[in-house]
Parts: structure tokens; sequence; C-alpha cells
């Protein structure tokens, strides 16, 4: 008697697991599957190779926005590979050094700061500064954003390195930088990818520490000091708009950077399981 | 013992590098702050740390200004979404870390990860088009209806039910954390060890009286600090926000209603507001919401410390 | 990392090669498909790129303070203590330049109602202040004798950021109604007493258009190219006017227009006129060298080139999309206007 009614428990229960389950996959497959249907009408051949036109007329594409996604993004990468690697290196290969402890806080603390204040922080020292709303002030922004994270990933997986490995080299004569640089970091390269490629997504897909940033910008620009568009700030501003045609190229810009977000984490578990 | 260690001129050359950057980056963190609250200083100064933090006035045309509508409204609306939210992620974690068939498992967290990957915006805009009019038409229209029918008092609190509001301003929300939650919760679980589940087993034990026995309690730090985290998350959150809330800078004052979080009058007002007093106004509401993401997170480390039985990894 | 630092100097390069003259505005968002118009010719034309930005007046102005952008737009002038702030601030003056005639018009979502809702001053006061919460309230009933408006909650949509849209309806409003005036008054942003948050004037339509029983308030092209309801609003003469090209010229008819093409049009006394109307002005730096984005005289000459294509060949594209061209008297004083800009003290334009 008691038995069966444990069995029943344990029934009931995996079906409330399950239901629950359910309840967290069933919306957000109807947003991906709702974002694919709408966006991929709005996908065409002006779509990625035009500039916007003005409000009312119809055409136009995402040409400016599309390139500004890449050149903000690939700059950020740049500068927050940079701080986050080397970040991430001292922390796990010198685990003795005194400015650990409080790299590691301030680490922590960055990572748990909302993406806005990012743009807060680039508009007074970058915008202001500079005189001007630019593209790197926007990288810097997203820069901000990347370095906890490449800082964690890089240090998680250089401490998973077996320490044998550092011996091996430094019985070899080899300094420790040496040992660093040839032996630890391509050991470790396929996680360290991740970890970049994970930063990458996470704050390719960010409008709001663009808004006082990047700034937008009508037409296709490759300079890093003037504004420049991207798919997330565009996204932001055809989508509170009036216009039709502005809100069916919002659905083909959110399916397009939802795409390339997706590619870019496929590679980033790619790059993982690699190594 | 140092000087063997950092002897050689490569060796001080190289982390000498790994220091200047490991320094940039405490600079960044540190000038943050410094400029947020720096550049509040004035708004503090004139309405006092607690009067700018409990006062309800937010009028550029009389220079007052206080954050406590958009506290609150950060505070309800990620409150609210994480109550939503925990149930859901809680039992997806589950059946992915304990019930599910390996490729089922699999496929199910893979999807998981690639929902969190979806930016914020992309929600925003399927909250505006999609979810907006659905809630309007089929939950806060005859709720509203029904109520001034049988509850007039009632009317009062559902608020306009306008679908631009604090009520799908959650639901977004709850959407948005759940992948997010789910993960931390599902890392959590993993790392409970085979021996305990394979231990209650062999005492006779049905697969939910293992999950709830022992792998809840042994997973239950995990578990909460992840659920913190995901609340700091929700109350970070921007873009979504502040397309669905209807950015009314009074008191949050209903379910239906519009109100404001602290993000949100950000995004709407710092590239707009003209300067002087509002500014920094708004460059204060950035040190407290600052502060907040601060101390939540600090929680969750916390929790994470003293509710784990046994350690985790390694 | 290695593969992306060529790549990303590969773009600096690029960038350097492509030297066409830039320049960044920002501001209302009232004129913004209007200028968005005019930028793209102006660009086909000339190949000087204008990248507009249209984050609210109040945003145009701040930017024009900072040195962050060429130029600031606003359809609120600047207030005399601002401009004294300003030329203590840099030592030279803010001009504006007027670039055209708009209209701020009620707009509605109301399901089932063809003919255009007849407002009042008070009666939109009211209804933004809160006190009229339903379409078929008496008092709009009154304004509207034989249009059937429904039992629907009023939802208010207005604007959440600093806006010139905003200056000129909370004007308009504090000038017919006491009560306005004494409990919100009028600014570019104000404590709303109800309401949804929109931002800009397409987050304003935005919002209207996708909620039924919202009222809000938007530049006229907004609410034509989409296809929003606009209803009439009764001017002092005691006629309901709707907004149009006419309503508008009839707002304008100025007898003498002032030399520092600040002006405000609302509650015009003009029997045709359109009551809630208003001149939209791009401001710059008169002495250009002082903005510290302007960083070369060829930006600062490429910037009272753009003006002066503006005031002149550039009105033609005012009128397809529903904005009256600026009247003679304005032209002719914005004309003397943009021959004081200087850069180092040197004119740009000639004759």
């Amino acid at each position: 008697m008691n038995l069966r009614r444990r069995y029943l428990r344990d029934r009931l229960m995996v079906a409330l697991v399950y239901l629950g389950t359910l309840l967290v996959l069933l919306p957000l497959l109807f947003i991906l599957g709702y974002v694919f249907v709408k966006g991929i009408g709005a996908l065409n051949w002006d779509f990625f190779t035009k500039p916007p036109a003005p409000p009312g007329e119809p055409g136009g594409g995402m040409l400016p926005a599309i390139v500004g996604t890449f050149v903000i993004d690939l700059m950020a990468l740049a500068m927050g590979g940079l701080l986050g690697l080397g970040g991430g290196v001292l922390m796990a290969e010198y685990p003795e050094h005194p400015l650990n402890r409080p790299l590691r806080l301030v680490a922590n603390v960055l990572g748990g700061i909302p993406a806005i204040l990012m743009g807060l922080f680039a508009f007074v020292f970058v915008v202001v500064p500079m005189g001007g709303f630019s593209a790197f002030s926007g990288s810097v922004a997203l820069a901000i954003l990347m370095i906890p994270i490449i800082m964690r990933a890089t240090e998680e997986v250089l401490r998973i390195l077996p320490w044998e490995l550092r011996e091996a080299g430094l019985a070899l004569g080899l300094p420790r930088w040496r040992v660093t640089l040839s032996l630890i970091l391509p050991a470790a390269k396929g996680g360290i990818v991740t970890g970049l490629l994970l930063a990458l997504a996470r704050a390719a897909g960010e409008a709001a520490p663009l808004l006082f940033t990047a700034f937008g910008n009508p037409f296709i620009s490759f300079d890093p000091l003037g504004p420049m568009d991207s798919l997330p700030l565009k996204i932001y501003v055809y989508a509170i708009s009036p216009y039709e045609e502005w809100i069916r190229q919002a659905w083909g810009a959110a399916l397009l950077l939802a795409l390339l977000l997706m590619v870019t984490n496929f590679l980033a578990r790619r790059a993982l399981r690699r190594s | 013992m140092r000087d063997k260690i950092y002897g050689q001129l490569g060796d001080r050359v190289f982390t000498a590098g790994l220091v200047l950057l490991g320094l940039a980056v405490m600079l960044i963190a540190g000038l943050m702050a410094w400029e947020l609250g720096a550049g509040g200083w004035e708004a503090f100064r004139s309405f006092g740390f607690w009067g700018f933090v409990r006062g309800s006035a937010w009028n550029a045309v009389a220079e007052q200004f206080g954050a406590w509508p958009f506290l609150l409204g950060t505070l309800i609306t990620s409150a609210a979404a994480l109550a939503l939210a925990f149930l859901p992620a809680l039992a997806a974690a589950i059946a992915v870390a304990e019930y599910a068939p390996r490729w089922l498992a699999e496929a199910v967290a893979y999807l998981i990860d690639l929902l969190a990957a979806l930016p914020s915006v992309v929600y925003g805009l399927w909250g505006i088009f999609v979810l907006v009019p659905l809630v309007r038409d089929h939950l806060e229209q005859p709720l509203f209806l029904w109520s001034a029918e049988h509850a007039p008092a009632l009317m009062g609190v559902l608020g306009p039910p306008t679908g631009i509001g604090m009520l799908s301003a959650v639901l977004v929300l709850a959407l948005m954390i759940v992948p997010y939650a789910s993960s931390l919760a599902r890392d959590a679980i993993r790392l409970v060890p085979r021996a305990q589940r394979e231990a209650m087993y062999a005492l006779g034990a049905t697969r939910w009286e293992v999950v709830r026995r022992v792998v809840l309690p042994y997973a239950r730090g995990g578990i909460f600090a992840g659920v913190i985290l995901a609340l700091a998350r929700a109350i970070g959150e921007t873009m979504a926000v502040t397309m669905l809330i209807g950015n009314s800078g009074q008191l949050p004052y209903s379910v239906f209603g519009p109100a404001a979080t602290m993000a949100s009058v950000i995004a709407n007002e710092f590239a707009e507001a003209e300067g002087g007093l509002q500014l920094s106004s708004l460059l204060a509401v950035g040190f407290l919401l600052m502060l907040l993401s601060l101390a939540v997170n600090l929680v969750a480390d916390f929790i994470l410390r003293r509710m784990s039985v046994g350690e985790g990894r390694k | 990392m290695k593969r992306f630092l060529p790549l990303a100097l590969a773009l600096l390069a690029a960038a350097a090669l492509a030297k066409g003259v830039t320049l960044s505005g920002a501001g209302a968002t009232f004129p913004y498909p209007l200028y968005a118009k005019y930028f793209s010719v102006y660009h086909k034309l000339t190949g000087v790129r204008v990248n507009y930005q249209s984050i609210g007046s109040g945003g145009g102005i701040r930017q024009l303070f900072s040195g962050t952008v060429h130029f600031g737009a606003s359809d609120a002038p600047l207030a005399d203590a601002k401009l004294a702030e300003f030329e203590r601030k840099f030592g030279t003056a803010v001009v504006h330049v007027p670039t055209a005639l708009g209209a701020v018009v009620p707009i509605y979502n109301l399901p089932g109602v063809r003919e255009p809702v007849r407002f009042s001053g008070p009666v939109l006061a009211d209804i933004f202040l809160g006190k009229i919460r339903k379409w078929n309230d008496p008092a709009l009933a009154a304004l509207n004798p034989g249009v059937k408006l429904p039992p629907l909650p009023i939802t208010v949509v207005r604007r959440s950021d600093g806006s010139g849209t905003t200056y000129i309806w909370t004007e308009y409003l504090a000038k017919v109604s006491p009560e306005w005036k004494e409990k919100v008054g009028a600014g570019k942003s104000v404590a709303w007493p109800t309401g949804l948050g929109g931002k800009g004037n397409e987050g304003v339509a935005g919002l209207v258009r996708q909620t039924p029983g919202a009222i809000g308030y938007a530049e006229l092209v907004y609410a034509v190219q989409n296809k929003i309801a606009y209803g009439a609003v009764q001017n002092r003469a005691g006629r309901f006017v709707r907004a149009d090209l006419a309503s508008l010229r009839a707002a304008a008819e100025l007898d003498d227009f002032p030399a520092d093409a600040r002006v405000s049009l609302t509650d015009t006394p003009a029997a045709e006129g359109y009551p809630i109307a208003s001149f939209t002005w791009i401001l710059v730096y008169r002495d250009l060298d002082k903005n510290r984005a302007v960083k070369s005289a060829a930006e600062a000459k490429a910037l009272a080139e753009l003006l002066d294509w503006i005031v002149h060949d550039g009105q033609h594209y005012n009128e397809a999309l529903h904005y009256a061209a600026l009247p003679e008297v304005a032209v002719h004083a914005t004309e003397a206007n943009l021959k004081a800009l200087r850069y180092r003290g040197e004119p740009l334009l000639g004759e």
C-alpha cells in the first residue's frame, strides 16, 4: 500500500518535472520559431546590400548595421581578449601573485554589473573626451562586458591542465614565460577560443551599451572614430517605430542576429570538444 | 624565493605585462564606480542620499528627482519574474540532469543554452508584437472586465489593461532568465556525486525520493546561488524591459500599469537628458543600480560558500 | 586573436582611405523623416554624408553643448538663460536655423470611429491630466455630436525622453489650461500625471498604433505615413482645424520674424490656423571652430553649405512630407544668420 503510494508519487513527480520542462521549452521554441518565420520573409538581396531608406519610403536594407556589428564586435574582442587573457593567465599561472585576490574580486564584480552601465562608462570616458560618438567607444563598452567572461574561462581551462606539463617544461630549462606561451597556452587553445567566442556571442547581442556610444549611422562606415550602426541597435530603433517596413526589417535583423549568435555558440562548443 | 620565481629578465617582463593588464582591468572597474559616484554626487548632495533613494518625484521641470519608483520597479519586476521562472527552471534542470535519457537530456540542454544566447532586443521585439497583444486581449481585458463587474475594488490594483506595462515586462523577464537559471541549477545538480544517489537506490528509494532527499539537499547551495544570479541578471536587464514596461516615472501601483526600472530609465533618458541635475540624477540611479547588483552578487557568492554541502569541484 | 588583428588594421586603413566629409547631428525626432530625406538626397548630390540620429530635442541640445555633434536639432528654441550659459561657456552664440514648419497632432487608435475626432485645448489637457478617462466622456461627446464614441478607457501615450514635440504640446496645453500650467507646466520633459512613455515620435506613434483606446501626440507626418487617425483641434478663433499645409501656413503668417528666429506659433490667433504648430530648428555654433566636433575648416564649410541648401533647395522636399516650407521672412532672416557663420574668424559662405 505504502509502496504503491510511493510509486504513484514518483510517477506524478516525473510528470510534473517534464511538464515544467515543457513549460520552459515551449514558449522559448515559439519565440525562436516566430522570429524565424517572420524574419525569413524580410531577408532579401536588398536587406544585405543596401543602406536604410528614409522613413516611410519602401526598400532599403541593413548593410551599415551588418558591417558595423562586425567592426564593433571584432574591435571589442581584440581589446577584451587582450585584457581578459592577461588577467586569466596571471590568475592561473601565477597563483602566488599578490594581485590575484583583488583581481579575482574585481572580475566577479565586473561580471555582475549590468551592461548598460558599461555604456555610461564609455560615454563618460571615451565619447566626451574624444568629442564624439564612435564605434570605438561602443567597442570599449562591449570589451568591458567581455573581460570577466574571458578571464574566468581562461583561468578555468588553464587550471585544468596538469602541473606536470609545466614541470616538464621547467625541467627542460625553459623560463616560466616560455612555458606559459609555448606549452600552456597552445595546450589550452581550444578552451580559450571557446571562452573568446562565448564572450563575443554575449556581447554581440547587447544593444544597451551601444545606445550612448556607437550611436547608429545610416551610411556604411569603417571609421572606428565615427558613429557606426549595429544590428541590436537597429532592431531596437525599428521595433519601437510605427513604420511597417521598419518593423518587417527588424524581424529580419533579429533572425540574422540570432543566427550569427547561434553559429558563434556552435563554433565555441566545437572548439571545446576538439581540445 | 620570489627572486627565483621572477628572477629572469624574460619572466620579469612577462609578469610585468600581465600585471599591467590586470591593473588595467582593476582601473576600469575603479573608474566605473568613481564615475557613477562622482557623477551622481550633485544629486545625492541636493536631495541627501536617503532623500534621493526614497524620493518618489521624477520631475525635470521642478528639478525634483528621486529613485524610489525605479528602485521599486526593478525590485518588483525582477522578483516576480524570478518567482515565475524558478519552478519551471528547476524542473528543466532536474529533467536534464536526472530523468531524461542521454540523447534527450543533451538535446534539451543544448536548446536551453541556445535560448539563453538570444539577445534582449529580440525578446523585446517579440514582446511588442506577440506577447503584448496576447496578454492584452486574452488576459488583461477579460480580467479587467470581470473585475469591473464583480470586484470593482480590484480594478485599481489591476490597472489599465493596455498590454504595455509591468505584467508583460515580468513575463518576458521570466522567459529570459529561465534558461540561465536552469543551466546554473543543472550544473549544481550534476555536481552531486554518483555514489550518493546509488546509496539511496540501494536502499530501495524511488527516483523522486532520491531527487528529494539527496540531490536537492546536496545541490541546494548551487541552486540557490544560481537563482540569485538569475535575479541579478533580471535586475540589470535593460532593452526588453524598456520596450515593454511603459516607462512611467510614477510609483508602480498596479499589475498591468506602466512602470520603469533603474536600467530602463537610464536607457530612456541618458542620451536625451539636457544636463545639470537631471543628468546627475541619472548617474546616481546608475550608481544605485551598481550597488544593488553588487549586493545581489555578493549574496550569491556567500550562499554558494555557506550552503554547499562539502566541496563541489576539486 | 591573431587572425583578427590584421583584419582590424585593414579596416582602419580602409577608413583612412574612404575620406569624404561626414557630418553628424542629433536631436529632434519631430523633423526626422524630413531630415532623413534631406540627407539622403544631399548625399547623392554632393557626396557629403550626414549622420542624423533622432534622439530627442533635449539630447540634441545636450550633445551640442558637449561638442559631440556638428549640429543639434530641436523643436524648442533655446531659452534666454540657456543661450547666456552657452555664450559664457564657449564664447560664441548659438544660431537657430529654422528648417520647416510642422504640426503636432493628437493621434489616437479608436477602432470603428471613421470621422476625425474633435478636441479642444482644455479637453486635451484634461485627458493628459488623467481627468477624462473614457472616450465616451460627456466633454468629448459634446465636442463630437453625431460621432459614436466607444466606452473604451483612454490610454494616454506620451514621451519618455526629453522632447521638443513635448515642449510644443505642453506649451500649448499650458496656454489653454490654467490647471495644466499649474500642475505640469511646459517643458521638454515634464512629470506626466499619467500614461505610457514612448521613446521619440516614433515610439509614441508605435505605441498608439499598437494599443486600442490610446491617444498620443506626434508630428503630422508620423500619423499620415502610418495611417494613424488624428483629430481636429479647436483654435483660438473657435474653429475646429485639422492640421494640413494650409492651416500650418495660416498659423505661420507672421508680420515680422525675430532676427534670432526664436518664435512660438502655438495657440495662433489666425482664424484658419492650426493651433499646435511650430518651426523646427537646427542649432549650430556661430564660430564653428569652438565646437570640438568640428575638426577642420572643410567640415565647417560643408556644414554651412548644407544649411544653406536646406533653407533654399531643400525646402522643395518639405511639402511631400507634410511639413510646410519656410515663409519668405524666415528665409531672409536665416540667410543673414548663415552669413555670420565663421571658422577661425573666416566667414564660410560667400555672396
